[in-house]
């Protein structure tokens, strides 16, 4: 087995802590994610996805419990280091896109580089390329974001989620508004980082169908796991 | 610094119209605080230049004479009156070797010695009351830029030369080559011939002064070899009464500036200062609070990007400095245009506004120390312009501002 990339014991997360309109909307959360995994997270809307999804993201701090980031607690660790966290070893890629308009396609992927080495170098540039022409968009590499389809906009997001290959991908319905076969265009991208660089991947999806495909798929329920099952390998 | 100079100004191009606008803000008040700012500098020179007439910036003179009752012990008996000793006209007191020391001491631009006195002059029945002047003209011309006035002749002081006003000189009707008599209490009436004629531009001072050599001078106000006053023009015109309160240390002599000679003027001077200062301490105002407002917008603009930054690993320092670039860019580029649009209208205006005379009050010239204190001050202004709205970008929650 692979090592843990991450592992969650007992995650609580309650909102408005301490008020009269408290809410506990994960009630101890036990997940462990390995190295390699393609794993998707299902639920109904208000289950807690996106919360834990957040959570595992550093995007916000478990109310209680333990969350160990590659075997390093991380829940209390001030802001500075679960952001150098979130550079080193995750990767987002969310629902609307979310490319920086004022940046082309290939200055987008080159992004996480340029934070990470604080200026743009020869390197990042050839390898934010090579992402680009993975991803199918060697042409549109110049162009900015808003003369992209939605699918090709996915498709620099994943890039520049994968551009400094992190150790987890976070992906919060990367499929959701695309329509059915840019879907599977885009799942099966993910699918091949996936087995050729080793990146484990968790995504929250809503498509059964993408769920099937999943290796692993974790169902949520009113802030509790009520399903953890491997799926039979789909070919 | 690499990543937040590219973010920062792709987010001020992105910005396009409102960036725009608020540079296109900061360039007009940063060019009228240059402009006013170099204005009432030449103004002020100006008119210190014309009511000071030849007037030195610094004079030193004799100590004046006080009456020393003499007593055995002090307060045994007390003086109910002690008449004041009348000044006569003295030396100073070994001036000639307090020249070098003088012309040495930083700050000071040039020293000249001045015998002068009270005279009057005669053209056939017409007597005027003179001060008589004896300078020495290479020396005097670095304290007065006497040069600069001379209308008529020349500034040439030869024995048997005296150079008039304007105004006297009609008042006397006499030009260039005339004769003319000087006499003073303890000389007898000589003769002179005008050698050049001056115009400092007010009546009284065109009637008020006759010069001689040094020389000349010493004979007829009996100061033989002496001078009544080192006169003193100095580099920083408003450091003069600073200059002058150190001179007291040093010289054993009556020392005074002319702005503690000419209480009234200073007044005025200060007050026109104050008033600029008000009036570009607020103009700088509201620069600031116009950046201050177009960053806060945009913060609120960008959330969503900020959040994507922030999840994809900008520490809050980033996004912080992100903003601060951005405040500084703004000041900056206000500060490069405004100093070029601040000489364009100084540029402009020197034609309009003039002095009595018609000669241009203030002239356009390229100020680079002024430019690089506005550059400074532009971008520090922009930096705290910046600081509230950066500090709201930096913690923004970045789960939330990526759900907008």
């Amino acid at each position: 087995m692979n090592a843990p990339v991450i592992e969650l014991a007992g995650i609580r997360k309650t909102y408005n802590e301490g008020t009269a309109v408290a809410a506990e909307v994960l009630h101890g959360i036990n997940i462990t994610v390995r190295a390699g995994e393609f794993a998707c997270l299902i639920g109904p809307s208000g289950s807690g996805k996106s919360t834990l999804l957040n959570l595992i993201g550093l995007l916000e701090r478990p109310t209680a419990g333990s969350y160990l980031l590659k075997g390093r607690a991380i829940e209390e660790a001030d802001d500075d280091e679960r952001t150098r966290a979130r550079l080193e070893t995750l990767g987002f890629v969310f629902q609307f896109h979310h490319l920086l308009p004022a940046f082309s396609a290939l200055e987008n992927v080159m992004l996480p580089g340029l934070m990470r080495d604080g200026s743009f170098t020869r390197e990042q540039r050839a390898n934010a390329k090579q992402m680009l022409a993975a991803v199918g968009l060697a042409d549109a590499m110049d162009k900015p974001p808003r003369e992209l389809s939605g699918g090709m906009q996915q498709r620099v997001a994943i890039a520049r989620a994968l551009a400094l290959a992190p150790d987890l991908v976070l992906a919060d319905e990367p499929t959701g508004n695309l329509d059915t076969h840019t879907a599977d265009d885009v799942f099966a991208l993910m699918r091949r980082f996936n087995e050729t660089k080793g990146t484990a991947f968790l995504l929250v999806t809503h498509d059964p169908r993408l769920a099937a495909r999943c290796d692993r798929v974790i169902e949520l329920r009113d802030g509790t796991v009520v399903g953890d099952a491997a799926n039979a390998r789909a070919g | 610094m690499g990543f937040e100079w590219k973010v920062a100004l792709r987010f001020l191009r992105e910005g396009g119209m409102q960036t725009l606008m608020i540079v296109t803000g900061t360039t007009i008040g940063i060019a009228v605080i240059v402009f006013i700012t170099g204005f009432l500098g030449d103004l002020q020179r100006d008119l210190i230049k014309r009511t000071l007439g030849v007037q030195a910036h610094i004079v030193i003179r004799p100590v004046e004479e006080v009456a020393r009752p003499l007593r055995d012990t002090p307060a045994a008996t007390s003086l109910p009156q002690v008449q004041s000793r009348a000044q006569r006209l003295r030396s100073v007191d070994q001036w000639q070797a307090m020249l070098p020391v003088l012309a040495a001491t930083p700050g000071i631009r040039a020293v000249s010695p001045i015998a002068a006195g009270p005279g009057i002059i005669t053209r056939g029945d017409a007597n005027k009351t003179v001060t008589i002047m004896g300078i020495v003209p290479v020396a005097y011309i670095d304290v007065t830029r006497f040069d600069e006035k001379i209308v008529a002749g020349d500034l040439r002081l030869d024995p048997g030369d005296v150079i008039i006003g304007t105004d006297l000189a009609k008042d006397l009707g006499v030009g260039i080559g005339d004769k003319v008599r000087l006499s003073t209490p303890t000389a007898p009436a000589e003769a002179y011939q005008v050698r050049g004629i001056y115009d400092l531009g007010i009546r009284n001072f065109n009637r008020a002064y006759a010069y001689v050599g040094l020389a000349p001078a010493q004979a007829m106000h009996a100061l033989p070899g002496g001078a009544s006053s080192l006169e003193i023009s100095v580099d920083d015109l408003f450091g003069a009464e600073k200059l002058a309160a150190r001179l007291r240390f040093t010289v054993p002599h009556e020392v005074e500036s002319w702005m503690s000679s000419n209480p009234q003027l200073l007044a005025g001077l200060n007050n026109q200062t104050v008033m600029t200062t008000l009036i570009r301490f607020f103009l700088g105002l509201v620069v600031a609070i116009g950046v201050s407002s177009v960053l806060v917008v945009a913060v609120v603009q960008k959330t969503k990007e900020i959040g994507i930054l922030r999840a994809m690993g900008a520490s809050r320092a980033r996004i912080m400095r992100v903003f601060l670039l951005q405040g500084a860019m703004i000041g900056a580029s206000g500060a490069v245009l405004g100093s070029a649009a601040g000489y364009g209208l100084t540029f402009v205006m020197s034609n309009f506004i003039r002095s009595s005379d018609g000669a241009r009050l203030f002239s356009a010239r390229i100020d680079t120390e002024l430019y690089l204190y506005t550059l400074l001050a532009a971008v520090v202004l922009g930096l705290v312009a910046a600081v509230m709205p950066a500090q709201r970008a930096a913690h923004l929650d970045p789960a939330q501002a990526i759900r907008i």
